[in-house]
This record gives C-alpha cells, sequence and structure tokens, in this order.
C-alpha cells in the first residue's frame, strides 16, 4: 500500500511541476509585464529599470527557480487590476467557494445515493423511469440557465431566496463563513442547489451502474441462493462495494465543483474564487490567471492523494495487503 | 461536461436489439435540428449576421400568437430587431459546428495519440498518457477559460469574430482528446496482441497502415460513441463560455451568446429574447445524450475512466 | 463530511433510506419556509448596488468618477457641490485672489479626521504635494497648480502656473487627506492604479467627511458608518450605507425586487417600467451632463486599411457618418426614449454650451450616400468601429445599431465590442477607427475639459483623450485662450467657438444625453444628479 501511495504522490509532483511551468509561461510570456505594469508614458530607461526589477534580465531558468520560489513561498505577485497581493485576494476567496462546493457536494451525496439505489433496485418501476428522465434533461441543460431559472422563481416571484452574494459572514481567524448567520445559511442556498443538482445527476447514475453491476455479481447470487435476506444484501454486501467508485468521483468531482463553481458563481455573483478568476480572465489579470491555475492544481492533487489515501483505509482488499 | 457522465449502464443486454421509440424521437429531433442549423442560411427567414437584414425600429416584437406579435417574425424579435428564429437557427449552426469541430479535432487527436500510445508503449505511450492524466486534472471549463483568456492575452486578433470559432474549438478540444487517447489505447493494445496483426508485423507491413488499415477499424465503436456524448458536452461547454462573455461575439452570436443577451432581458417582460435560444440548446443536448446514452448502453464499452 | 455521510448511508437498509429521502426533502423544504422569513433590516442602513467596484481607496491613485464619488462619502474636498450643483464653501470657508497666479483660502476651524486628527493648513499642503508627485495617476486632475504654501494654520495660498479661471472647479475633486495618518502609516507617496502602486491608503482611508469606512473589500462590499462628529449639519438620516459591486443588469434587478438591496444606480433602461411598476419601488430620472459620441481617426490611414489614405480626413465622410445615423429610433428603441439627441459635445447647464450648436445633422441615408459619392467613395469604405459594452448605458446595443445602419448607407463596419478594461487601453493606444466615448466635463463642469482633453493636439497636460491624431490650429489656440481667461463672458465664447468649429468639421460625431435613471424603495428619498454622482449625504431613509 505504501508503494501505490508513494507512486501517486510522485506522479502528482509531476502534475504539480508542470501546472507551475504553465503559469510561470503565462506570468511571464503572456503579455508584457513591463508594458502591462508602467505608466502610459513611462521612458525607455524607466522600464529598463522595471525589467531589471523584476528579474526579467535574468536566464530564463533562474526566473523560472524564483518562480517557483517566490510560489512556494505564497507569493504570487500582485494583481493587475487591484493591485493586491495575489494570495490574500485568494485567501479571500477561498472560503465562500468552500462552502458552496462542500455544501454542493454533500446535496449531491444525499440525494445522488438513495436515487441512485432506488433505480437500480426497481429498474422497471414508473418513478425509475421519470428519475431518469428527469436526470437526462438535468444534465443537458446548462448551469447558468438552471441558475436563472431558480432566480426568476425562488427570488423574485416567490421572494424567499436571496440571489446574489453570501449574505452575512462571520469571521474566523481568516476564513469567513455563511454557515452562522441566517442570511447566510439562505444565501447559501440557491447556487448550492444549481451547483449540486449537475452532481447529483453524476452521482445517481454512478451508484445506479454500480448497483446493477454488484447485484448481478456471483457473490451476491450465491448470498441470494443461501437465502440471506435482501436487505442485508442490499445493505451490507452490495451498497458497500457499489460505494467505493462513488468515493473515487465524489472526491475527484470536488476538484472539478470548484472550477464548476465558476458558473455558479458568476450568475449568482457569489463572491469566490470562480468570481476572482473570470473577472481575471476579462481584464487579462494574468497574475490572477496564473495563481487560480496553481491553486486549482494544487487542490486536485491533494484530493487525489487524500482519495488514494481514503480507497486504500476503505477497501478491505488492499487493507488486508497492508496488513 | 465532466467524465463522470459516461458512466456505462449495464441494462444494455436487455434493449440490444431496436432503438426504443423515444431514442428514435431523439434521433428524429436531434437531424431535424442538425439539418436545420445546416441549412441555416437557406432556410431562415434573414441573415442574422448581415447587418443590413434587421431594423432597429423592429425590435423587441413579440413572438406571433402574443398580442403584439408579427407574422414576418414568428418567434419575435430581440434587443436590436433582429428575428429570433433566424439568430436561433444561425446560433444553433454556430453551436453545432464550433462544438462539432470541437469533438472532430479531439478525436482526430485523440485516436492518433492513443494509437500511437497503445501500438509503440514504452516511453512515447508514457508521456502522452501523463500529459493525459495532466490535462484530466482540470475540468473542462476552467481549460477551455483558461486558453481563450490567454489567446486574448497574446493577441486581441483572438476576440475577432473571424477567429473566435477557432479559439473555442481549440479550447474545448484540449481537454477532450484525452477520453479518446485512453479508449484507442486500452483497445490497440488488445488488438495489437491479436494473431492477424502480429501476422501483419511479421509480414513487414509498416506501422502506420497496421495502425490505421487494420488496428482502427476495430477501434472505431467506442470513438463514435464518446464523440457523440462529446458532441453534447462540447456544445454546452461553448454555450457557458459564450455566456460567460469569453465566447463568440453579439455580432456572430452562438445559443449560449444569445442566451447571454436575453439574460439582460428577463426582467423586462422580453422574455422570449432568453427562452427560445435556451430551449433550443436544452432540446439539442438532450436529443444528442439520449442518442448518446443509448448507444453508450447498446455498445456497452468500458468507458469510465478513474483519473 | 461527505465521507461520514457516505458511512452513515451504508448502514440504513433501502427502506429506511427512500423514508430519509422524503423526510430530508420535508426538512429541507421546511427550512426553506423558515429561512423564508424575511431579514430584519436594521434602522437607516442604506444597501445599494451598482455595476462596477471603486478601483481603489486612494484618491490621488485613480482618475475614475466613480472611485471618487465613493470616496466623496469618506474625503471632504475644499469646496463642493451643493444640491444645485454649485461650488459651495467645504473645507475651506472662503477665498481671496491675491494675485492671478496666488488664490487664499481660509481653512474650517475644528474639524477633525476620523481617527481623531486635528484638520489644519499642514494636511492641505501635503496632500497638494502627494497629489502633484509625479507618480499619482490623478496629478493631471490640478494640472494648473504649481504648489500649496502654508500662510499660518488655517490659511493656505495655492500658487498657479498663471491665471485660471477653473481652480474651484478642480478643487471640488480634490479630496483632502491627513498629513500624520500619512506619516504614520507611511503612505506619503501616492499610489497609482496604472502602475500598480500600492500603499496603506490604497485599501484604508482617514478623512474629514459624513461616513467612516468600515470594510472595503474589493469586488464584494465596501462598508461605511455614519461618522458623528463631521463638521457640518448632516441633512441625511443613514448611520450605515453597504455597498455591493454586481456586475449583471438581471442580478441588480432581481436583487432589488427581492428586497437585498435598496436602491441601484444606474437602474437598466429596460427594466425601468417593471421596476417603476413593482409595489414598493420607484425610479427617478434626470437627463445626466454626460454625452456620448463617436470618436474619428484624423491619422493618415485607417486600421481597418493601413496602406490606403484615410477617407475620414475628408470632412464630407465624416459628415456622410454622421447623416447615415438615425439618432431617433436609437433614441426611440436602445434608449427607451429616456436619452436626448445631442448636435454638440457639452450639456445644457455647462458654462460654453449653445443651444444654437445642440442639432444633430438629418438622418438621410441618401444625403450620406450622396456626401460619400462627392468625397470619392461611391462604394463606401471600410472601418473599425470599437464600443465598449459595460460602461454607458446600452452601449452595446448602440453600436450594433449605428453599425446596421452605416451598413445601410454602404459603409464596411468591422464591429467589436468588449470590456472597458480592455477597452479603453486600445482607445488611449488610438488603435481605433472610430469609437464610442462618453464625456460629463468632470470634475470641472465646464466645457473647458473637453477642449482641453479631447479637442486640443495631444501634446503634454493637454489633449490627455485625444489619441487619434485631431489637430486643428484653431481648436488649440481657442483651448489656450480659454485656459487663461479671466473674463468670464469672454472665455465661454473661446469655447463656444471651439464647439462650434468642431461641429462644422463634424470632427466627433455627438450621439445623444445619458439619461440618469436609479431605482429604489419607495421610503428612500435620494437627489439624482446629472454628474451621476450618488450622494448619500443627501440621502433620507424613511
Amino acid at each position: 500500500m505504501i508503494r501505490v501511495l508513494l507512486a501517486r504522490a510522485a506522479q502528482m509532483l509531476m502534475v504539480m511541476a508542470a501546472v507551475t511551468a504553465v503559469a510561470f509561461v503565462i506570468f511571464r510570456y503572456v503579455g508584457d509585464p513591463v508594458l502591462i505594469m508602467s505608466r502610459e508614458d513611462a521612458t525607455p530607461a524607466e522600464k529598463a529599470a522595471l525589467s531589471q526589477a523584476l528579474g526579467l534580465d535574468q536566464p530564463v531558468i533562474v526566473q523560472f527557480g524564483r518562480f517557483v520560489g517566490r510560489v512556494l513561498t505564497g507569493d504570487l505577485g500582485n494583481s493587475f487590476r487591484n493591485q493586491r497581493p495575489v494570495s490574500g485576494l485568494i485567501a479571500e476567496r477561498l472560503p465562500a467557494t468552500l462552502e458552496l462546493v462542500i455544501v454542493a457536494t454533500v446535496l449531491a451525496l444525499a440525494l445522488g445515493i438513495p436515487l441512485g439505489v432506488y433505480c437500480a433496485l426497481k429498474p422497471d418501476s414508473w418513478l425509475t423511469r421519470s428519475i431518469q428522465t428527469i436526470s437526462l434533461i438535468g444534465i443537458s441543460t446548462p448551469t447558468f440557465v438552471t441558475g436563472i431559472v431558480l432566480i426568476l422563481i425562488f427570488s423574485v416571484w416567490l421572494k424567499w431566496l436571496p440571489s446574489f452574494g453570501r449574505g452575512d459572514v462571520v469571521k474566523l481567524g481568516w476564513w469567513t463563513t455563511g454557515f452562522l448567520t441566517a442570511s447566510g445559511l439562505r444565501s447559501l442556498v440557491l447556487p448550492s442547489v444549481t451547483l449540486a443538482l449537475f452532481q447529483v445527476t453524476l452521482i445517481m447514475r454512478l451508484v445506479r451502474a454500480e448497483m446493477i453491476d454488484v447485484l448481478s455479481s456471483d457473490y451476491i447470487r450465491y448470498a441470494r441462493a443461501r437465502g440471506l435476506p435482501a436487505g442485508y444484501i442490499h445493505r451490507k454486501l452490495a451498497l458497500r462495494n457499489a460505494l467505493m467508485p462513488v468515493i473515487t468521483v465524489t472526491g475527484l468531482q470536488i476538484g472539478a465543483l470548484i472550477a464548476f463553481a465558476i458558473v455558479t458563481e458568476t450568475v449568482f455573483q457569489w463572491p469566490g474564487m470562480g468570481l476572482l478568476f473570470i473577472q481575471a480572465v476579462s481584464f487579462v489579470d494574468l497574475p490572477v490567471m496564473a495563481a487560480y491555475l496553481l491553486f486549482v492544481g494544487f487542490m486536485f492533487v491533494s484530493i487525489n492523494m487524500a482519495v488514494d489515501i481514503i480507497y486504500a483505509l476503505v477497501d478491505p482488499r488492499l487493507r488486508t495487503r497492508a496488513a | 461536461m465532466t467524465k463522470g457522465v459516461i458512466t456505462a449502464t449495464r441494462l444494455g443486454a436487455l434493449r440490444r436489439a431496436m432503438p426504443p421509440a423515444y431514442v428514435t424521437m431523439a434521433g428524429l429531433v436531434a437531424g431535424a435540428l442538425l439539418l436545420a442549423a445546416l441549412f441555416a442560411p437557406q432556410i431562415a427567414p434573414t441573415n442574422p449576421l448581415d447587418l443590413r437584414s434587421f431594423n432597429l425600429a423592429d425590435s423587441e416584437i413579440p413572438p406571433f400568437w402574443v398580442e403584439g406579435g408579427d407574422a414576418r417574425f414568428l418567434l419575435g424579435t430581440d434587443n436590436q430587431g433582429r428575428d429570433m428564429l433566424s439568430a436561433i437557427l444561425y446560433g444553433a449552426r454556430v453551436s453545432i459546428m464550433i462544438g462539432g469541430g470541437a469533438v472532430f479535432l479531439a478525436a482526430a487527436i485523440g485516436v492518433s495519440l492513443g494509437l500511437l500510445a497503445g501500438y509503440l508503449g514504452g516511453r512515447i505511450d508514457a508521456v502522452i498518457m501523463r500529459i493525459g492524466d495532466i490535462i484530466l486534472s482540470f475540468p473542462t471549463i476552467l481549460l477551455a477559460l483558461l486558453v481563450a483568456g490567454l489567446a486574448r492575452a497574446v493577441t486581441p486578433e483572438a476576440a475577432n469574430p473571424r477567429y473566435v470559432p477557432f479559439v473555442l474549438i481549440g479550447a474545448i478540444a484540449i481537454h477532450e482528446w484525452v477520453q479518446y487517447a485512453r479508449t484507442v489505447r486500452a483497445a490497440t493494445m488488445v488488438e495489437g496482441a491479436r494473431e492477424y496483426v502480429k501476422a501483419a508485423r511479421v509480414i513487414g507491413l509498416p506501422s502506420a497502415r497496421i495502425m490505421f488499415r487494420h488496428i482502427l477499424p476495430n477501434v472505431m465503436s467506442p470513438v463514435l460513441v464518446i464523440a457523440t456524448i462529446n458532441l453534447a458536452q462540447a456544445v454546452l461547454t461553448e454555450a457557458t463560455l459564450s455566456f460567460l462573455g469569453v465566447g463568440m461575439p453579439p455580432t456572430y452570436p452562438s445559443l449560449g451568446t444569445l442566451i447571454r443577451i436575453g439574460n439582460e432581458f428577463v426582467f423586462s417582460g422580453i422574455w422570449w429574447i432568453a427562452l427560445f435560444p435556451a430551449l433550443a440548446l436544452v432540446i439539442l443536448v438532450l436529443a444528442v445524450n439520449v442518442i448518446g446514452d443509448w448507444l453508450r448502453d447498446r455498445f456497452n464499452p468500458k468507458l469510465r475512466s478513474r483519473g | 463530511m461527505p465521507l461520514a455521510k457516505q458511512r452513515k448511508l451504508q448502514k440504513v437498509s433501502r427502506e429506511k433510506m427512500m423514508s430519509r429521502l422524503v423526510l430530508t426533502g420535508a426538512v429541507a423544504f421546511a427550512a426553506a419556509g423558515f429561512l423564508a422569513l424575511p431579514s430584519q433590516v436594521e434602522a437607516k442602513t442604506l444597501r445599494w448596488s451598482s455595476q462596477g467596484d471603486i478601483a481603489t481607496m486612494d484618491p490621488y491613485a485613480h482618475t475614475e468618477s466613480f472611485t471618487s464619488n465613493m470616496q466623496h462619502h469618506i474625503y471632504d474636498p475644499l469646496v463642493r457641490r451643493n444640491k444645485e450643483l454649485q461650488i459651495e464653501p467645504a473645507l475651506a470657508t472662503s477665498w481671496t485672489i491675491e494675485a492671478p497666479d496666488r488664490w487664499r483660502f481660509k481653512l474650517r476651524q475644528g474639524v477633525k479626521f476620523h481617527d481623531g486628527r486635528p484638520f489644519t493648513a499642514d494636511d492641505v499642503v501635503a496632500s497638494v504635494a502627494r497629489l502633484l508627485d509625479p507618480a499619482a495617476r490623478a496629478r493631471g486632475n490640478l494640472s494648473n497648480v504649481k504648489e500649496a504654501v502654508k500662510v499660518d494654520d488655517f490659511t493656505v495660498d495655492f500658487v498657479l502656473n498663471g491665471p485660471y479661471p477653473l481652480l474651484l472647479n478642480d478643487l471640488s475633486g480634490i479630496f483632502i487627506m491627513s498629513k500624520g495618518w500619512l506619516e504614520a502609516n507611511n503612505a506619503l507617496k501616492p499610489g497609482n492604479t496604472t502602475t500598480g502602486v500600492t500603499t496603506f491608503a490604497s485599501t484604508n482611508a482617514n478623512g474629514t467627511g459624513p461616513f467612516v469606512l468600515e470594510t472595503y473589500q474589493p469586488d464584494n462590499r465596501t462598508v461605511m458608518n455614519v461618522n458623528p462628529n463631521w463638521w457640518d449639519k448632516p441633512v441625511h438620516n443613514i448611520t450605515r450605507i453597504e455597498f455591493r459591486p454586481i456586475k449583471s443588469d438581471a442580478t441588480r434587478v432581481a436583487a432589488l425586487l427581492s428586497g437585498e438591496i435598496d436602491m441601484m444606480a444606474p437602474a437598466p433602461l429596460q427594466d425601468l417600467a417593471r421596476i417603476g411598476g413593482a409595489d414598493g419601488f420607484k425610479v427617478v430620472e434626470e437627463p445626466s451632463l454626460r454625452l456620448i459620441f463617436l470618436g474619428l481617426n484624423h491619422r493618415a490611414e485607417l486600421q481597418a486599411e493601413p496602406g490606403k489614405p484615410n477617407p475620414m480626413k475628408d470632412k464630407r465622410v465624416r459628415q456622410a457618418l454622421w447623416h447615415a445615423i438615425d439618432l431617433d429610433t436609437i433614441h426611440r428603441r436602445v434608449m427607451r426614449a429616456k436619452s436626448r439627441n445631442v448636435g454638440t459635445m457639452v450639456a445644457p447647464p455647462i458654462p460654453g454650451y449653445s443651444a444654437a450648436l445642440d442639432q444633430p445633422l438629418p438622418f438621410n441615408v441618401d444625403t450620406a450616400k450622396k456626401l460619400l459619392t462627392e468625397a470619392g467613395y461611391p462604394n463606401g469604405f471600410k472601418t473599425k468601429l470599437n464600443c465598449s459594452n459595460d460602461r454607458y448605458i446600452a452601449d452595446e446595443q448602440t453600436c450594433v445599431a449605428i453599425a446596421a445602419m452605416w451598413t445601410r448607407a454602404g459603409i464596411t463596419v468591422d464591429l467589436k465590442t468588449e470590456s472597458r478594461a480592455t477597452y479603453f487601453p486600445l482607445v488611449d493606444k488610438g488603435e481605433t477607427d472610430v469609437y464610442i466615448l462618453g464625456w460629463a466635463t468632470l470634475p470641472p463642469m465646464d466645457s473647458y475639459s473637453v477642449a482641453s482633453a479631447l479637442l486640443h493636439t495631444k501634446s503634454g497636460a493637454l489633449g490627455g483623450n485625444n489619441p487619434n491624431g485631431l489637430s486643428d490650429p484653431r481648436l488649440d489656440d481657442l483651448t489656450k485662450k480659454a485656459a487663461v481667461e479671466l473674463d468670464e463672458p469672454k472665455r465661454r465664447a473661446f469655447l463656444t467657438e471651439a464647439l462650434k468649429i468642431t461641429r462644422d468639421e463634424a470632427y466627433f460625431i455627438p450621439l445623444h444625453q445619458q439619461p440618469v435613471a436609479w431605482a429604489m424603495k419607495k421610503n428612500i428619498e435620494v437627489p439624482v444628479f446629472a454628474d451621476e454622482y450618488v450622494r448619500l449625504w443627501f440621502a433620507t431613509v424613511n
């Protein structure tokens, strides 16, 4: 097991190295930093001085080394747009996105697993058919359309829920949370539902497929033949095994959700990293774009590692091998 | 839009035979939409890309069945006086061309690299697959945004309506090729171990010929399944990019651009500007998804990847 | 968390799972019902929204009118605009002209900054020095001032480069910072949004104004509380201001209609009818000082066709472009009859305005085609048209409409619309043929602003917004004369003459005067100002 994890770790390091290289290229070669950062009427001498100050006169490999060094110390440069350190901007936006993604994931699991199980166990019931039809419509509807429709119904028409922002947040150290205030919780509802809807379909389909797979496997048939109660078979044998891939996919999807939150955050003006990124894209704010890429890469790598470890811990086969 | 969608449902065996009625219907709908988009210049009442074809004086006319509607504009007009029906037909055309282009590009790259990796193995295989791993670390939408955004930073021409479709096709394909490469690589490895390939190698046929003449035809069916599902995703991704403002410009709108424009009017009582393009998009993607789902069950390839 | 949930779920049987699912739904529904109770709005809090955020808190680091507008709640200038937009004393109580190039200001006594430091002449001197620093982005806002000299603790002399009639107008936009605070926080050097220089003052603020900054989170929210020690007697009754930028028109309207904000400025024109008709809301409108016009390329070649002579050098071509625009239809359809079509470069209240000039060239495609033929372009020509899509009211729509109209007159238009972030650098670099521009003559509120920034040949501090080679010696001459003319009627005559030449030559194509339209809850009273400033120190919440 250790070996498997080590191999994974090496692979993850490679991913991070590649992402860092791409971020460096964005930082350094897309657009001219000197031109972007200097005054419109700057003299050539001023520009040369700035170039030197930024270290752009050094060989590329030295520049890359410095870049990696700065990244490791959390210095991601200043945003072109609002002149603040990018790391600070990301830290400020991180809680909003993570809270949104976590709530959406929980929602998706809470709905997706039971629905998937039901569809697997009763493949021919009318409810299964309607659930599947709805889910197909669900994955065919772009998130932004869902979001707009939800705003129209629940904010403008019924006036039940806020249509934008995080509401009141409470500071816990550097973290800000919307979980502790009524307005914060209310603000979470629509964006997290929007973000979860797509995810529900994925998880539901996955659970259903896995359940069907497991239920048709030999040992379940033996268990049935031995006359074990159906509830026991479904619960103890089938679901447990069917959930393994669900853990993986859900874990990996958290990374995707963070990125996918870009759309949700835009529709709901949710002050998270996605909104930061999309603003950076439209303002060509390269340091923020590079930093966001690094951050999502890092999140992906950590989540991947975490999933691997959980997998190793939960999977009985791997566990026995380790023991 | 994410790889998990391509989860094989393994009930396939039961409905192997003929496509059920709803799939046939989806096929008809998708076919009709594709044809309508393809022949938009022939069937659309006006050409919305031609600035001369619409008049500001006709702006915001509701659909013909609503009071104030005008028979000239069946689905009403937008805020510029453009005929919505024509705009949707042309918009669907743009969406399908970009989606189709992205799928084609991704498949071409993915199949070639998959063949190479699977057939040659070794270091080339490792490099291609690792690059694929890294790319799959990032969701489509993020990579696409990044590519589209960077293209604009490199040259403002990337925002020129003439080049945007190519930027978008590249931005979407850069992520999607990996699925093809993985599938084809696996299939190639299986095929490569078969007797006939070994025989072909023994008699000294060139590698390229073996790959394209003998192996490729045998791995095409999973590729077609992926391509179908991928088309739906690519159309959605393009719509999302356009909605976020980094896609097609308003002078050359795709369905996503039309929804973005319409979104500004959803509270003004001018609902048709947003509703009809959104419906067109959902119906198109739904129809393609239904077909893709059925194809996937039918061929039941093990497409799921564990990332 | 997800894992714990999964494990828990593993333990429940299928039947239980189904009931749990139903239960979850019921709980969620009940929770939604519970949470739907309207949140308690604090007394006298005003929550409002606009489409963009401020650029910085540092008043000298930018030249953006919206940012100045927000900062005006925290900082005071020496003189300010009253409810009629006339200049009145603020931190300065009176002033005299000692010599044509020396103005003496008496300062208000007993004023305190938000941090408790007293306001004295030292603060004015330090502020002016900080603003005039070559590294300050806003240094051009006081370009005719050489320095400020302390006479005594409450008297300051402004030394000018020469006679200058608009000093008070300029000063109404210059906020006074605290010398002690700047020193204590190492912020005596100014920030600059263009070069990216930031200081403590970029994210913090310490003024003498009616509100005290509590929180500034860029792109998210800015919160201010009332300043109980303000030197002036407040006419407002607001205790707290919460500002949230919301870019999307639709989301902003949704936020207002669902009660999450109390006011939006501006309100999208297409939604005015709906908001005005909704229960509990109202729309207030006023013609803005901001005029929208098209700037033209006056250089040897067009961007659209390099290597060929620029057709727009011919006055007839410029007039043809003007004749080909159907302003009335734009007025009715795009601007929803809220705008006013114009023929000149400044709004009626601005000194130098002349009603005789305020006539657009009539819309007539035939005239346009005839003029093009006379100029040697019977088949039209090719031009770029660049526009912002998030700066002016319906800017994108206006440009698409104009592109369509010009196309009908036989001109090939290459239209591109983009965000202000990339659009304005493009305009500044002169990489455009025809471009949309709005001008409100702020902060001086005088035609001289148009003459000096747009009409004068680009050279030094003059012609700062004339990137495309417009150069007419008559305009340069009139601008320079107006700059130093202390006799008001004569000065205005110079400016009116400059505007007349501009119109006769069709150097610019004026389109319309924007409306200021704000939407708010019925219980809020805010005077609407033609300069588009939101002055919440005149607002009341009832």
